[in-house]
């Protein structure tokens, strides 16, 4: 079971693109790579206004991930708490585990030819704060979600 | 080792408050200051990062070698940049008078360091960049309330209603008020939204009106004619603080709610059920002025008539409303001093204050001086400093700009990247990035004024300088000395918070000294002496207007129709970029490489154009064209084109911007005249241009 997830209070986001370059600089990704992103339908009107949905998608941390068993390096790990990580020590950059998502969420870093992919801001998780796309939303849109069973 | 220090983002004029992590002089993490933004920061922020990283700026200070704009470049160290600007300056005093030196800056809360320096050398020409950006919205406030368009706030975090004329705030972010605005929405409050197309803004709307584009005013009269014709006012404020109402209601009987849906392109009952809830919602009902209003040739009155509207909902000092800035005197405290020189008695070259009496003669108008250059009446105009300016990419038409610009026998940029005009300059001096700057204390004022600095979080990647020391450097060269009192950034703000009681080390917990802490309120029954008018009320009849042969309540002029194959330029932004400033940069071109054209589905598909489609955009002379991705869209008025400003830019050490999208200045072709005689500022949307699908579309592709 997962501990966490990032919720999109749909109302508040302006499609900013904020939160995927927070995640970038926060994992100092170059050109290339990202790990989040937003993105909208087309605009449709709704009682005289043009109207449209927000959808944000970084990682879903599936409770029975693909890309963990296809990693020829036991690189990609899935922690107690759900978060689904790359060990950047053990990854050699062969993307099997890009293969084996659905949604092909793992991509390349070119410069350092390892995969990446969204992590929650482990580190920040690990040291009591949120990750960079929900610490800086411009909105404040975005919410780290602790998850209870009920 | 990790620091970490309170500052304030440069990456847009707005210049929110930030907190800025390092570690081994590398910016590791920004974010928006938890105390005042709760750590909000927009995608321009965080690439702040890039912006120091970024190799494609200049690295050390350049002096011309080739013709101007050819981009030969000798690299030279300051002193000897400093010298050479020096010896110009001296002489082209010595020549043709201090006076026909111009500095340019870009407004803000730093500008009386370029003012002073300027003043101080003997020029009273100091000007910014307003005349393309607020100098309407600005002028019309003060000819209705005698404060500027600073001189109010918006509380819209209490407000029940707002209204915005294409003042699009969810793409032109500025934190503080997008984060009150989403508030006010879900606390049920209302937000209106009037542009010729839909936008980010207007997707959050609860109404919106779609309107033919150059019928704001149009729009805005029909709503003050329901508002009256409904007596939705307040009577009891208007009679207490207000001048000229009984002209406005006999001059806006003409102007219905049916004329005014008919002209914009709405329906009338839209209008009317508008002015029902705003019944409702009065007096927390807030109608935003505009910003960027150097848009329409009666962009000036449309402003105006916003500014009439809030009167017309009394919603001065109250909750909800407009509020009236405070500052250190309101506290009970003392300010801090600020770098000053006064002006030298000479008449300004653009004009301004003589032959044009009815505007600010702060920072006159820019493009006037323009004139100036040709005729040189008053005087001739010799040398131009633009701070952080860049005239090519503000401006109409800097094919023609180049011409006129060549009278002059000294151009120099002060910037962290390359502008457009600095790429034409004889002198570009690189400042640092407001990552590796320190700036001068600035008061913010507000319902709870502080005082906030900026302190450079990293040393300077390049051999860049910050603004504080480039200034200090020119003015010990031109024997000014004594108008900038110190050596170290240290000295100046010991100097500046002298009169205060407070030390540097105060910014260091929150990055901002608050000088209250409770908001303060004035009486809102007791506003008299509040309005810098002549009356010491709001007026709606202007003498100063008058005076210049200028009606106060102008009558309507309907916007003529772009002939056949034709269509109205209008620009704007995206969330993603600041102007010119930011194209270049790695992460936010990533996001926005290029701009597009926004195109209506009939007018496309008339043309032939499908979505996604290459089009050619041209001038209407032919004098400029590119060619662009078309966006096929039926949320944009017929009669309009739309692009994002700032693109289009021809600087081949920029790799990424270099030639990357249209430019939507360099379509104004002859436009550089076209302004507002009664606001000032430049009419930025009274442009025409031609628009086919490209030739470029790929039908067959060979390889040979």
């Amino acid at each position: 079971m997962n501990k966490y997830m990032i919720y999109l209070n749909k109302k508040r986001c302006i499609g900013c693109h904020g939160c995927e370059v927070h995640c970038k600089t926060n994992k100092q990704l170059p050109v290339g790579p990202y790990l989040c992103e937003i993105r909208h339908d087309p605009l449709v009107s709704v009682k005289g206004v043009p109207k449209t949905e927000f959808a944000f998608r970084s990682c879903y941390h599936c409770d029975d991930p693909f890309c963990v068993p296809i990693c020829p390096t036991s690189a990609m790990i899935k922690r107690e708490d759900g978060i689904v990580y790359i060990d950047q020590d053990k990854c050699v950059g062969c993307m099997a585990c890009a293969g084996a998502c659905p949604w092909t969420i793992p991509q390349l870093n070119p410069e350092t030819r390892k995969a990446v992919k969204c992590d929650y801001c482990m580190d920040r998780v690990d040291a009591g704060m949120k990750p960079a796309c929900v610490t800086k939303c411009t909105t404040h849109a975005l919410k780290f979600v602790t998850l209870t069973e009920v | 080792m990790k620091k970490s220090v309170y500052s304030i983002c440069g990456m847009c004029t707005v210049r929110c408050p930030i907190r800025v992590e390092t570690e081994d002089n590398k910016v590791t993490w920004i974010e928006g200051n938890q105390h005042l933004l709760g750590g909000a920061l927009c995608a321009k922020g965080s690439a702040g990062t890039a912006l120091v990283a970024d190799t494609e700026r200049p690295q050390q200070p350049l002096i011309r070698e080739g013709g101007r704009g050819a981009g030969r470049w000798q690299k030279v160290s300051w002193p000897t940049a400093y010298d050479y600007i020096a010896d110009k300056m001296k002489k082209i005093k010595k020549e043709y008078g201090p006076e026909s030196v111009v500095l340019s800056s870009r407004g803000g809360p730093w500008q009386n360091m370029y003012k002073t320096f300027i003043h101080a050398y003997g020029s009273p020409n100091y000007t910014n960049h307003d005349c393309t950006c607020g100098r309407n919205t600005h002028h019309a406030s003060l000819s209705v309330n005698g404060v500027g368009r600073k001189g109010f706030i918006y509380d819209i975090k209490n407000a029940k209603h707002l209204v915005l004329f294409g003042r699009n705030m969810f793409a032109s972010l500025q934190i503080a008020l997008n984060l009150q605005t989403m508030d006010m929405l879900e606390n049920g409050g209302r937000l209106t939204y009037v542009d010729v197309r839909q936008t980010m803004t207007g997707l959050k709307a609860t109404r919106f009106f779609q309107v033919r584009p150059g019928t704001d005013y149009a729009l805005a009269l029909g709503m003050i004619h329901e508002i009256i014709r409904k007596e939705a006012f307040d009577g009891e404020f208007i009679d207490k603080y207000v001048t000229g109402f009984d002209e406005l209601c006999y001059f806006i009987e003409q102007y219905t709610p049916a004329w005014a849906a008919k002209e914009c392109g709405i329906k009338e009952k839209a209008i009317k059920a508008f002015v029902e809830e705003v019944i409702e919602d009065r007096p927390k009902v807030i109608f935003h002025p505009g910003w960027n209003l150097s848009r329409y040739k009666d962009s000036f009155y449309a402003s105006r008539a916003l500014h009439i509207l809030n009167i017309l909902m009394g919603n001065i000092e109250q909750k909800g409303g407009l509020l009236i800035p405070k500052g250190p005197g309101d506290c009970g405290v003392k300010g801090i001093r600020n770098l000053d020189c006064p002006k030298p008695d000479i008449k300004r070259a653009d004009g301004v204050g003589w032959k044009y009496k009815h505007f600010d003669k702060g920072p006159g108008l820019s493009h006037l001086f323009f004139d100036a250059m040709r005729t040189e009446d008053p005087y001739p105009v010799k040398a131009w400093i633009a701070m952080r300016h860049d005239p090519f990419c503000a401006m109409p038409d800097p094919q023609r700009q180049k011409l006129l610009f060549d009278q002059c026998d000294l151009l120099v940029s002060i910037d962290t990247h390359y502008s457009e005009f600095g790429w034409y300059c004889d002198v570009i001096l690189p400042e640092s990035t407001y990552l590796e700057r320190d700036n001068p204390i600035c008061v913010q004022k507000g319902l709870k004024p502080r005082l906030a600095v900026r302190r450079k979080a990293v040393e300077p990647e390049f051999d860049t300088k910050p603004a504080w020391e480039i200034f200090k450097q020119l003015a010990t060269r031109l024997d000014l000395d004594e108008y900038f009192p110190y050596n170290t950034i240290e000295d100046l703000w010991k100097w500046q918070l002298e009169p205060t009681g407070y030390t540097i080390e105060d910014f260091e917990e929150k990055g901002f000294v608050s000088l209250t802490d409770e908001p303060i309120m004035y009486d809102p029954d007791n506003l008299e002496n509040q309005f810098g008018t002549p009356s010491g009320k709001m007026e709606i009849l202007s003498k100063k207007l008058d005076d210049a042969g200028l009606p106060s309540l102008k009558e309507y002029v309907s916007p003529i129709k772009p002939a056949k194959g034709m269509f109205r330029l209008v620009y704007g932004r995206s969330a993603v970029h600041t102007h010119g400033h930011t194209i270049n940069n790695p992460l936010l071109s990533e996001l926005m490489p290029e701009n597009s054209l926004w195109i209506n589905t009939r007018a496309a598909s008339k043309l032939g154009i499908n979505e996604g489609d290459l089009v050619d955009v041209t001038a209407e002379d032919g004098s400029y064209g590119g060619t662009v991705h078309a966006n096929v869209t039926d949320f944009i008025h017929p009669e309009a084109v739309y692009t994002v400003h700032g693109f289009g830019r021809q600087i081949p050490l920029q790799n990424r911007a270099y030639h990357a999208g249209l430019s939507d200045q360099k379509l104004m072709s002859g436009k550089l005249d076209d302004w507002d005689q009664a606001g000032g500022a430049i009419n930025l949307c009274e442009s025409f241009v031609v628009v086919r699908r490209s030739v470029r579309n790929p039908k067959r592709r060979v390889e040979l």
